[in-house]
């Protein structure tokens, strides 16, 4: 039998797949088509302290192997969040970890302060680097400063561990990665999308109607696990690895990089159980040849 | 390197998933079958009702018209659950181009099968309409919302407007209609006869169907919402249900809230995921509001008339 369990230090996950923010929805509309307990973690689609109209269509286009999307991260808000959709999650025994976002620092700050209060939450990953909110796809996880300065209020003001996502949009992220470990984050997931524009050539207009939009999927894969691996390398706290996932296989390519463990985004879309068949995969792998824990394989590249 | 996204259960395939890119495994593989083994998961209903995928689904018939394409399969799992005017995602490639499924009307519903009437729009139902009798079809569904056609209909009229592909959901939607007692009539109309592919099926399953044509090279000549007006001038209908493209639906919508006649629609969009996860499908509709981008997936696809805001549609 093959331990898929992995320790990320502030939270022991079953197994080392979690659900990327924004492509798993709340959970419950993958609760008629899978079983929820069997998900590594739940990772909910960004809220906002308020709810949030979103970007208008078109929001979405397929690319070569990816998928760019420009949402604008639509949302119900925390309130509506924790009446409706969190006691119904309560149940299911998968870690529930909230996304949170923010148009400054203090909105942030108001939906944690909100989050605090509500019981079933494991941790919060902080959203600092959706490209679909801000015209050409500004955001806090572009800079250093900015970086470091919302994850030291996040923190102080959070009793639960504040994982930060970072976005590949970047010059250097091991930079940015190590301005939030000095902020204080518990741990990183990396990537978010990246920002990425599609054209028609019949009209000559932007096939998205947000203009930009961040891209995401397979195609983005190779440049997701440099990058993983380069912020592994380079920071303490743990590391979470995302970005184009679709196989058992793809997931351990994060792992033996330095992830401890993957979230799933886009597979999800395609397959709404890839983050359990994606487990059941990496477990074969790891049977086949013999291996007793899938986490012996964390940072095991060899070069 | 071609990868398999497909989910494995219950599939029989010897096709590597993957594994293949490891250069350099820890120590060789034991059991080179690791891969078709199933996972340890499912696709269940917590009702404890249908299944939401039909791992084995096999084309048993197809019939094409241009770019105009019918598929039956068998669908055992599903077909009990599957009503008027929901829809499948369908996977059309292994390839990682097209990533997504695609979502398709449900055409019609038997004991234990169901079929799909689809037209060629893109690259993604071009390589859908590839496929023929005895391959496979990977879908999920039904998804969505279908027609709400509540309880008995008796004495009843209803009008059912379907325009080019759009007439796909309106066959299953006339028969069961026409169960509930109501008086069915089915306008159809397209740019030309070749757009009209399905009048003989609704004859067949006598229902009385007109056609229209822009060219008139079939039935009225004009389009179906002229059609449709003249129609309402000899016989006013008590319900309308609609399909077809944006501005003719618009009309439509335009025509029933002026005489006051409810009418259901069924909008089209892309769609990332089918099931409400992805919130990419969205268009304008009230809800007790001014109007909220909802999700066609989940909130429709079928809406009421006076729901449905038209400005900045394309």
């Amino acid at each position: 039998m093959v331990d898929l369990s992995v320790d990320l230090g502030f939270l022991k996950l079953r197994n080392p797949v979690l659900t990327a923010s924004g492509t798993f929805g709340y959970g419950l509309e993958f609760a008629s088509l899978i079983d929820l307990r069997k998900i590594g973690g739940i990772i909910i689609k960004g809220l906002y302290y308020g709810p949030r109209e979103g970007n208008p269509p078109p929001r979405l286009v397929e690319t070569t192997g990816g998928l760019i999307n420009a949402i604008g991260l639509q949302g119900v808000g925390v309130e509506a969040f924790a009446a409706d959709v969190l006691p119904r999650l309560r149940g299911i025994d998968t870690p529930i970890l909230v996304n949170v976002c923010g148009g400054n620092d203090d909105e942030y700050l108001k939906a944690v302060e909100f989050l605090e209060r509500q019981e079933g939450i494991a941790a919060y990953e902080l959203n600092i680097s959706c490209p679909n909110v801000e015209r050409n796809g500004f955001c806090p996880a572009l800079f250093t400063d900015s970086t470091y300065s919302l994850v030291k209020s996040v923190k102080a003001a959070s009793r639960r561990p504040v994982i930060v996502k970072l976005s590949p949009n970047v010059t250097s992220i091991v930079d940015i990665a190590k301005a939030a470990e000095s902020g204080g984050a518990d741990g990183i997931s990396l990537i978010n999308t990246l920002l990425a524009m599609a054209v028609d050539v019949e009209t000559r207009r932007p096939k998205l109607a947000n203009l930009f939009g961040g891209l995401s999927g397979p195609a983005i894969k190779p440049i997701a696990l440099r990058m993983v691996y380069q912020v592994a390398a380079a920071v303490k706290i743990p590391v979470i690895g995302l970005g184009g996932i679709m196989t058992g296989a793809d997931a351990l390519e994060f792992l033996i990089v330095g992830a401890k463990a993957v979230q799933v985004g886009t597979a999800n879309f395609v397959d709404p159980a890839a983050p359990i068949r994606i487990a059941a995969e990496m477990r074969n792998f790891c049977k086949a040849r013999g291996i007793p824990k899938v986490s012996d394989l964390i940072g095991t590249l060899e070069i | 390197m071609q990868v398999d996204y497909r989910p494995t259960i219950g599939r029989k395939s010897k096709r590597s998933s993957g594994y293949a890119v490891i250069a350099t495994p820890i120590s060789p593989p034991k059991n080179s079958r690791e891969v078709a083994k199933p996972g340890p998961f499912c696709y269940f209903d917590q009702d404890g009702g249908a299944m939401r995928h039909e791992p084995e689904a096999r084309i048993t018939f197809k019939q094409s018209w241009g770019s105009y394409h019918l598929f039956r399969f068998e669908a055992p799992a599903i077909t009990a659950k599957a009503r008027p005017g929901q829809f499948l995602m369908i996977k059309v490639s292994d390839a990682p181009y097209p990533l997504l499924r695609r979502p398709i009307s449900i055409h019609s519903r038997e004991k234990k099968t169901l079929e799909i009437f689809f037209q060629i729009a893109g690259q993604g139902t071009q390589i859908l309409a590839r496929k023929g009798e005895g391959d496979m079809l990977d879908f999920l569904g039904p998804f969505g919302k279908g027609f709400d056609i509540g309880g008995r209909l008796k004495g009843t009229s209803a009008y059912l407007i379907g325009g080019g592909r759009g007439i796909a959901p309106l066959y299953q939607l006339g028969r069961e209609l026409r169960v509930k007692g109501a008086q069915v009539k089915v306008l159809y109309g397209g740019k030309s006869k070749a757009d009209l592919p399905l009048r003989k099926k609704f004859q067949e399953a006598d229902l009385d169907v007109r056609c229209s044509t822009d060219d008139g090279s079939l039935g009225f000549r004009g389009f179906v919402t002229e059609l449709l007006e003249a129609e309402i001038e000899r016989r006013r209908p008590d319900l309308m249900f609609v399909c077809g493209p944006d501005p003719m639906m618009k009309k439509t919508a335009e025509i029933a809230l002026a005489l006051g006649i409810p009418a259901q629609i069924s909008l089209e969009s892309i769609m990332g995921c089918g099931f409400g996860a992805c919130w990419g499908c969205v268009k304008r509709i009230r809800k007790g509001d001014n109007g909220a981008w909802q999700k066609i997936c989940e909130d429709g696809p079928v809406f009421r008339a006076e729901d449905i805001i038209w400005e900045g549609m394309e």
